[in-house]
């Protein structure tokens, strides 16, 4: 209790010192998993970072902090970022969920914004992307294009997020080419150029035209390209410099707009904790732009499918979807709940590989 | 599960693509404990050069001039170490794990502003009459420049340290300092000479990673390769053949457990992950067990002529 | 010309001046590299060193962190520190370091949700265990085949890094956590949780056990004979075998010693301050250790003040990340110059420096 009462009156006394000689009206924090220059996850919350901080144009200013370890360390980081004057801190990566959570516990008076976790206080809210909805896209282009019916998957660390994303890729680059197999290598890591550079050869080498990525570095494309003839999406970023091949397409994260608009509800005083999961329908997940390398037919599919989505009329995991195990889990027209989504820890009939432990 | 559907082809090429950056590092290492250094500052000065490397090729559009100045960067950076462990006799193993602490932190600092950017694409060779042959032509002589002079390097060392007066002095000054020194060789200036060396194959193996493996700049893009790189070299009972067995074997292991999730072999992903490394320590077990050590004799001692 | 002369007896002296004199050093040094990255030099310096201790408004936060940052440092540099001395390279601390912290809470989360006050001793025991049997394998292997420890002991951390994740995400995960990796928090779970003995200190059992480690490590060297044995294998080998050391049984010892304390270590972080067993809660303690067993030149007390030290410079160093923008990666650089320094001027500790022509070789 003590620590907890000295932490929040030297929050107070900070807060009272600070407002004195900064000219901004408020600061906001970002805790990053990793470098800004790692050219996909944190590489967009970054520029998000900065086009918040260019549209309140001297308003507010921000801090981050980068590779910060889900370790105690990410604990002391959030805490000192809110010791050092910030109002609302964006922690962004879901390790950093309980000690997010911890440090709101003692400063009640900033915002905490957790990134894809699932719990929440009065000034803890969280935020996420639908990105299974660009992942069904991805599917229909695929299952489309691949020539040798073998597509191959990039995989980080089995979690709901990513079972998602490879299940709503399998349904529509089935529904679209019946003969089309899914080959999956699991890297155990978000971030490692090399490795992700040797699985996509390793993949391609295989027989896989299509190679599609969980990973969010630029290796997987490189060896793409080297070895031609092989299409890939890029990921969180739209990795547009690897357009028109063999990148033909790309999910992009686009948190500006929801920066924007917390930072300015605090701004206005009306923020309050809720739970954010949005898609294409907001521009949470945008689609980067499909190339010319995509049969003129197929890309008109594939954005009829993302106004479907954005519009609300068509949702990726619409029944009948049978477990892996070949027993029911959506039935015909059914749709799936956001519950189920969030806690996805199965593959759908049809894929061959067991999902790791 | 679809075994078949593995190209031994494709396989055996990429293998050697993934073990050139620890092979590269692992011979100049092998040279440096051969002179009875023990310099665990590998993986720093490995991505001192993938990014020196980087930034030069991206620069100047010629990924040799890359290759050329990663491995002069990771030579000169590889001096600071010489200059403490052979002139200020501080201990080798300190000293090699700060180099690695301040090549990690440099590469960072220097390669920013080259994140995101493509490196100039390197060309392959093609050698008339072997590049056509069936099956090998494509397995083994349709590669880069620098896997051929990685090769050549392995032998130029093998060459070097056993049949050359300057390898037979560099390895007694390895195997007793003070018997060399007694002799009248300069122990301090053939250890500088070999860490020099052992710098630039450090920075050609990085600049391989960042230039033609990955091929981007990334911060902390070594991922250890550069530990591998020392484990192989004791795998190898610090002989230059066996550094290129261990070298490919490893690399091997690497691709291979890859391409068997590929083909959807239901093998725990976790131990598939871990096998290079268990594999690893298994060979080295049974080297040991059957006595083969080789390790020099003055390895990782400091030297100071006290007459 | 310049040369050195060896000194018969270390300097008292130069030992007590030359940590000042490096850090004084890497002041200078590096405030000329803050200088270039366009940050008041002064003010960098004073972020990193003087404002975790003494800033009026943050101070109070970040003194006791120092303590949680140090202790697991200071844990593991000890139990190196004896294997250094002995010449057995343990390069491997950090898979001994995960294997404790992943032994200690499975027996823990065996026994979800019991209160009972045996649990946190049962896991501290397992943690102990689980860091030890990771050490016994080099151990064993170097005494049954004389493998080297160097790289059986790195091979193993890759292992254990593949073993975490595995567990992380598989048997250890928390069942209600939504199908994401991670076990249950320890930290809300009273039995097993390592608070803080004292609140606002820092002070929880992992830094009590460093601080005993510490002196019971000064003890053994100093005092004990195990200790003067360990030290005769590491500066002379053959008179230690003359003298009727057996050195499979120091080698067995000091790894065993090592994997002890790493493992414990390991424990007290996934419980404490860390709380829960994730893919990646190691953050590289154990490599960090090492580089604190030498800057506190292998002796208990110097580790002590090295792992304060190393602690402040981490705690500074994100202090000036986030104040200051500074890149992480200067932070690492100016830690790699403090190292280098450090050890630069060890010199001055055994040798005398001499002026004037030397006499031909």
């Amino acid at each position: 209790m003590l620590r907890r009462t000295l932490l929040a009156s030297a929050a107070v006394a900070f807060g009272l010192g600070g407002a004195a000689f900064a000219e901004e009206e408020l600061t906001a924090g970002f805790i990053y998993i990793g470098p800004p220059g790692d050219g996909g996850w944190t590489y967009e919350h970054d520029q998000a970072r900065q086009k918040m901080e260019a549209h309140f144009d001297g308003r507010v200013k921000t801090v981050y902090q980068e590779n910060v370890p889900e370790s105690a360390d990410a604990e002391r980081a959030i805490t000192q970022m809110a010791l050092t004057g910030a109002d609302i801190i964006f922690t962004t990566s879901f390790g950093y969920m309980d000690p997010t959570l911890a440090v709101a516990e003692k400063f009640p008076n900033v915002k905490f914004e957790h990134a894809t976790g699932y719990k929440r206080a009065d000034n803890v809210t969280t935020y996420s992307a639908r990105f299974y909805e660009g992942r069904a896209i991805q599917g229909h282009i695929a299952g489309k294009m691949t020539k040798t019916n073998k597509i191959g998957y990039i995989a980080s660390i089995p979690i709901p997020e990513v079972i998602r994303g490879i299940n709503s890729a399998y349904l529509h680059a089935k529904k679209v080419n019946p003969d089309v197999e899914f080959s999956i290598i699991w890297l155990y890591t978000w971030f490692d150029p090399a490795k992700e550079a040797d699985a996509a050869r390793a993949l391609i080498e295989n027989g896989a035209d299509v190679v599609l990525q969980h990973t969010d570095s630029t290796a997987p494309q490189a060896a793409a390209q080297e070895a031609g003839g092989v299409i890939t999406f890029g990921q969180a970023s739209d990795m547009g410099e690897y357009a028109p091949m063999p990148r033909v397409s790309s999910i992009i994260d686009n948190w500006a707009p929801y920066y924007i608009e917390r930072v300015q509800a605090v701004l206005d005083g009306t923020w309050e904790s809720k739970d954010t999961w949005d898609g294409i329908s907001t521009g949470m997940v945008g689609i980067g732009e499909i190339t010319d390398a995509v049969p003129a037919d197929v890309k008109a599919e594939a954005l009829a499918m993302k106004d479907a989505i954005a519009a609300g009329e068509y949702h990726p995991f619409t029944g009948p979807i049978n477990k892996q195990d070949g027993s029911v889990w959506l039935a015909e027209g059914e749709v799936a709940s956001d519950g189920d989504l969030a806690g996805l820890n199965f593959y759908v009939e049809g894929i061959t590989a067991e999902v790791p432990n | 599960m679809d075994l078949g559907s593995i190209n031994p082809v494709l396989l055996v090429a990429s293998i050697m693509v993934s073990a050139t950056p620890i092979l590269l590092a692992a011979i100049g290492e092998m040279v440096v404990e051969k002179a009875g250094v023990l310099n665990l500052g590998v993986e720093g000065m490995m991505i001192t050069g993938a990014v020196v490397g980087f930034a030069v090729a991206v620069t100047s559009g010629n990924p040799y001039f890359g290759f050329l100045a990663a491995a002069a960067a990771s030579a000169v950076l590889s001096l600071s170490f010489g200059v403490l462990t052979q002139f200020l006799l501080s201990n080798q193993v300190a000293t090699g794990l700060g180099l690695t602490l301040v090549g990690l932190g440099l590469s960072s600092l220097i390669g920013k502003p080259y994140e995101g950017m493509k490196a100039p694409p390197i060309s392959k060779v093609h050698i008339p009459g072997l590049s056509d042959m069936p099956v090998f032509g494509k397995m083994l002589f349709s590669h880069d420049v620098m896997i051929y002079v990685s090769l050549l390097l392995v032998v130029a060392v093998w060459a070097f340290l056993k049949y050359t007066r300057a390898g037979l002095i560099l390895r007694a000054v390895g195997e007793s300092h003070d018997s060399a020194h007694a002799l009248g060789y300069k122990v301090v200036t053939v250890r500088l000479m070999a860490i020099f060396f052992g710098g630039a194959c450090a920075g050609l193996g990085g600049a391989y990673l960042s230039l033609v493996r990955v091929p981007q700049w990334t911060e902390g893009m070594t991922a250890g390769a550069g530990w591998i790189a020392l484990a192989i070299v004791v795998f190898a009972s610090w002989r230059a053949g066996r550094v290129l067995i261990g070298a490919y074997l490893f690399g091997g292991v690497t691709v291979l457990q890859l391409n068997l999730q590929a083909a959807g072999a239901n093998v725990p992903v976790a131990l598939l992950s871990a096998s290079p490394y268990l594999i690893t320590i298994i060979v080295l077990v049974f080297i040991s067990a059957r006595g083969a050590h080789g390790a020099p004799g003055s390895l990782g001692r400091s030297f100071h002529a006290s007459h | 010309m310049i040369s050195l002369e060896k000194r018969p007896q270390p300097s008292r002296l130069w030992t007590a001046i030359t940590p000042i004199f490096a850090v004084v050093l890497t002041m200078v040094v590096g405030g000329l590299m803050f200088a270039l990255l366009g940050v008041d030099p002064i003010e960098a310096v004073r972020t990193i060193f003087w404002d975790p201790l003494f800033h009026p408004q943050f101070a109070g936060f970040s003194r006791p962190q120092l303590l949680v940052k140090a202790g697991p440092l200071i844990l593991i540099a000890i139990g190196l520190s004896i294997g250094f001395r002995a010449g057995i390279w343990n390069i491997g601390a950090e898979g001994q370091y995960i294997m404790g912290a992943i032994c200690g809470a499975a027996a823990g989360l065996a026994f979800y949700p019991s209160e009972s006050i045996l649990i946190f001793p049962l896991m501290i025991l397992c943690g102990a265990l689980g860091g030890f049997l990771w050490a016994m394998i080099p151990a064993v292997l170097k005494t049954r085949f004389g493998t080297n420890e160097i790289l059986v002991s790195l091979m193993l951390v890759y292992v254990a890094q593949n073993i975490l994740i595995s567990v992380s995400t598989g048997l250890l995960r928390n069942p209600e956590g939504m199908g994401f990796p991670g076990s249950r928090n320890f930290k809300q779970w009273d039995a097993t949780h390592n608070a803080e003995i004292i609140a606002g200190t820092g002070m929880h059992w992992g830094v009590v056990t460093a601080f005993i480690a510490v002196i019971a490590a000064y003890v053994l060297m100093a005092r004990h004979i195990q200790g003067f044995n360990i030290r005769l294998s590491g500066e002379a080998p053959r008179a230690a075998r003359f003298a009727g050391v057996n050195p499979a049984r120091i080698i067995l010892l000091c790894l065993g010693i090592s994997g002890v304390l790493a493992g414990m270590a390991g424990l007290f972080e996934v419980t404490g301050p860390a709380g829960q067993i994730t893919g990646n809660f190691n953050a590289g303690y154990g490599f960090t250790a090492i580089i604190v067993a030498f800057l506190g030149r292998l002796n208990p007390f110097g580790i002590l003040l090295a792992g304060l030290l190393m602690a402040l410079t981490y705690i500074g160093g994100e202090l000036a990340q986030l104040m200051l923008s500074l890149p992480g990666a200067s932070i690492q650089l100016f830690q790699g110059m403090l190292l280098f320094f450090l050890l630069a001027t060890d010199v001055f500790t055994n040798y005398r420096i001499r002026f004037g022509k030397r006499e031909a070789a």
